[in-house]
């Protein structure tokens, strides 16, 4: 729409050609980035602690089971290797949920308005910015969780490749469930509602996926259940990953009630779950902002 | 008016749940003046204000700022338009400077023009000593002051500010007065919020005031007051008197024939506020004298004044302007928190 009064300089101004477009979208996603960077580091008790928990876990955890008979588990020697996936898993999914609260807080202290009122060029760079930056700390968290579980007396077979897949893996599931968090965020009333909501899908994704326990554990309701939820679909890949150093993208890496599923398939069911996840949050964003 | 208005908004209209915020404000604004916007608590400004600035989409009505349909456009309209909320937000981890870097960057700055401004602005604003100091150690004052340049970032045609002065000692708010004087010799439009009657009485070159969602007076402040016209006297029985016995004078004064309206004023220990027909209003103090001696009431103190935006607010409604903040404040609360 360009307007019609005497203001020619307005008009020129705010019809800006596409490329210089993609730069102001770079410049608000990096600036807002920026400002969660300077927040990790000012105040990184949230950050460490989500270090801290799954390496407790590991350890804690590994113990617990490590009377269990070999081969329970479909690993060979330690079930911290069985152990390790899931763990990386629950701590990045974690972290994903929570990619809402300091919105939540933006928005009820009002600073959130600040960034309504300016000429983002989407607001999906709010969006955006909050999903890179959990993605990138979430990363943090899994290469610590690695490191310590070799410590521990895991193998990693998967080689370098490997290493990259688990990464793009870990990147996946977190960028499409913080923006389903970031979602939340906006349509729910407040930071008491946000936290009920982040309790109560927590802990039950968690155990309806294959994090503590195989697939063949599970009574078939539970095996479809657990096939149904995304986070299979990454701790999965990740546990074929830590076995198997003859692996392949059409490697069986899941075996479903239904079928077999690929590793392959697996990468297709994340990429698909991040869009359905960002549509959703678009219609949130549409909705819940004038 | 030769120059096209900065701010047009036409029959505007926003309703939460039950409430009508806003029920019909039609106002122009013309640029490079301060213009207020004056009203109890619960009136409608601060929704008026945040449809403009497209925090809120209305029910219906238009706005338009700078020639550029609000609605139509929300950001061509964001870019001309620099807001300052009521309640301060600031992100208090981050530095002075930080904040304006960030500001600037959603604002799309280029980073050799973002930094001049940014230093320009501190230093405007009186902040440059403590850029580098993490706003969580910025006082009251120091913290609006940011705000404000935060606001001013972009160099916008029309600044939008709710409560300005709220909560800020009476040296800062002076200083944030001349501030907006001082923008508008620049050519800036500012749009403010107050429900200070002095502030809007000094700073404002036209108010309109809003009670209930609706515009129910405009103009000058001079204009205002001399459409309502008479002569106040505030007469106090004691310091702080009980209320029978202000009520026991209201009624005694009532009867003198030069007397048009007694009001007690619950605010100010139960004064009593008097519109009086006369040249010279203190020539009617004797007679008052002697009535209420007459009822064996004494006059503890006597001030005579020119009607005020006040007095405009209550021809309008019936009701002062301290008394609507009351009644607005124990009704339960309709505002909508976003």
């Amino acid at each position: 729409m360009t307007s019609t009064t005497d203001k020619p300089t307005l008009s020129a101004q705010f019809q800006p050609s596409a490329s210089n477009t993609g730069a102001e979208f770079l410049q608000e996603t990096a600036a807002l980035a920026k400002r969660l960077y300077i927040q990790l580091a000012r105040r990184p008790s949230f950050f460490l602690g989500g270090i801290i928990q799954p390496l407790m876990f590991l350890v804690l955890f590994g113990a617990l089971f490590a009377q269990a008979p070999k081969d329970t588990f479909g690993v060979g020697d330690a079930y911290t290797e069985f152990l390790a996936a899931g763990v990386i898993i629950f701590t990045a999914f974690g972290g994903a949920l929570t990619a809402g609260l300091p919105l939540i807080f933006d928005r009820e202290f009002g600073f959130l308005n600040r960034l309504l009122v300016a000429p983002l060029v989407s607001r999906s760079s709010i969006v955006l910015a909050s999903s890179l930056f959990i993605v990138s700390t979430a990363l943090a968290q899994t290469a610590a969780i690695s490191v310590v579980s070799l410590l521990l007396g895991a193998h990693f077979a998967g080689g370098l490749t490997g290493v990259f897949v688990v990464g793009l893996v870990v990147s996946l599931l977190v960028f499409g469930f913080s923006a389903l968090s970031i979602g939340l965020a906006f349509a729910l009333p407040g930071h008491i509602e946000m936290l009920a909501a982040i309790f109560v899908l927590n802990l039950p994704l968690v155990f309806s996926s294959t994090a503590l326990a195989p697939l063949r554990f599970m009574p078939t309701w539970l095996q479809v259940v657990a096939c149904l939820n995304p986070l299979t679909y990454a701790i999965e890949p990740i546990r074929f990953l830590f076995i198997h150093k003859d692996w392949s993208f059409a490697s069986t890496v899941l075996q479903a009630p239904w079928s077999s599923i690929s590793l392959l398939t697996c990468l297709i069911v994340l990429v698909a779950f991040d869009i359905l996840a960002i549509a959703l949050v678009s219609t949130i964003l549409k909705q819940k902002l004038a | 008016m030769a120059k096209e208005a900065a701010v047009i908004i036409r029959d505007l209209r926003k309703q939460f749940g039950s409430i009508q915020a806003v029920d019909g404000v039609s106002l122009e604004v013309p640029g490079g003046q301060i213009f207020g916007l004056l009203g109890p608590n619960g009136a409608g400004k601060t929704t008026t204000l945040r449809c403009l600035c497209t925090l809120e989409r209305p029910d219906s009505g238009s706005l338009s700022v700078c020639g550029v349909n609000v609605l139509a456009d929300p950001r061509a309209a964001r870019q001309c338009i620099g807001y300052v909320a009521q309640e301060v937000a600031l992100d208090k981890i981050l530095t002075g400077r930080e904040l304006l870097q960030l500001q600037a960057d959603i604002y799309h700055l280029p980073s050799s023009l973002a930094r001049t401004r940014i230093d320009d602005a501190l230093e405007l604003l009186g902040l440059s000593e403590r850029a580098g100091d993490r706003i969580k150690t910025y006082s009251g004052g120091m913290m609006k002051r940011l705000d404000l340049a935060a606001g001013l970032l972009h160099d916008p045609q029309v600044l939008i500010l709710d409560e300005p002065t709220v909560g800020l000692d009476i040296q800062s708010r002076l200083n944030v007065w001349a501030f907006l004087r001082e923008l508008t010799k620049r050519g800036i439009t500012v749009l403010l919020t107050s429900h200070y009657l002095e502030e809007i009485d000094m700073l404002a070159t036209r108010v309109a005031i809003i009670d209930r969602g609706r515009v129910i007076a405009e103009g000058t402040p001079e204009d205002l007051k001399k459409q309502v016209g008479g002569e106040r006297v505030t007469l106090r029985i004691r310091e702080f008197s009980p209320v029978e016995e202000a009520k026991q004078a209201a009624d005694t004064l009532r009867v003198l024939p030069f007397v048009k309206e007694v009001i007690i004023n619950e605010a100010q220990g139960n004064a009593l506020y008097l519109v009086v027909a006369a040249p010279d209003p203190l020539e009617t103090v004797p007679a008052m004298r002697a009535a209420l001696k007459q009822v064996g009431l004494p006059i503890f103190g006597v001030a005579q004044s020119r009607p005020s935006l006040d007095d405009v607010f209550l021809a309008a409604t019936g009701q002062t302007l301290q008394d609507a903040d009351m009644a607005a404040s124990s009704a339960p609360s309709k505002k909508k928190k976003k």
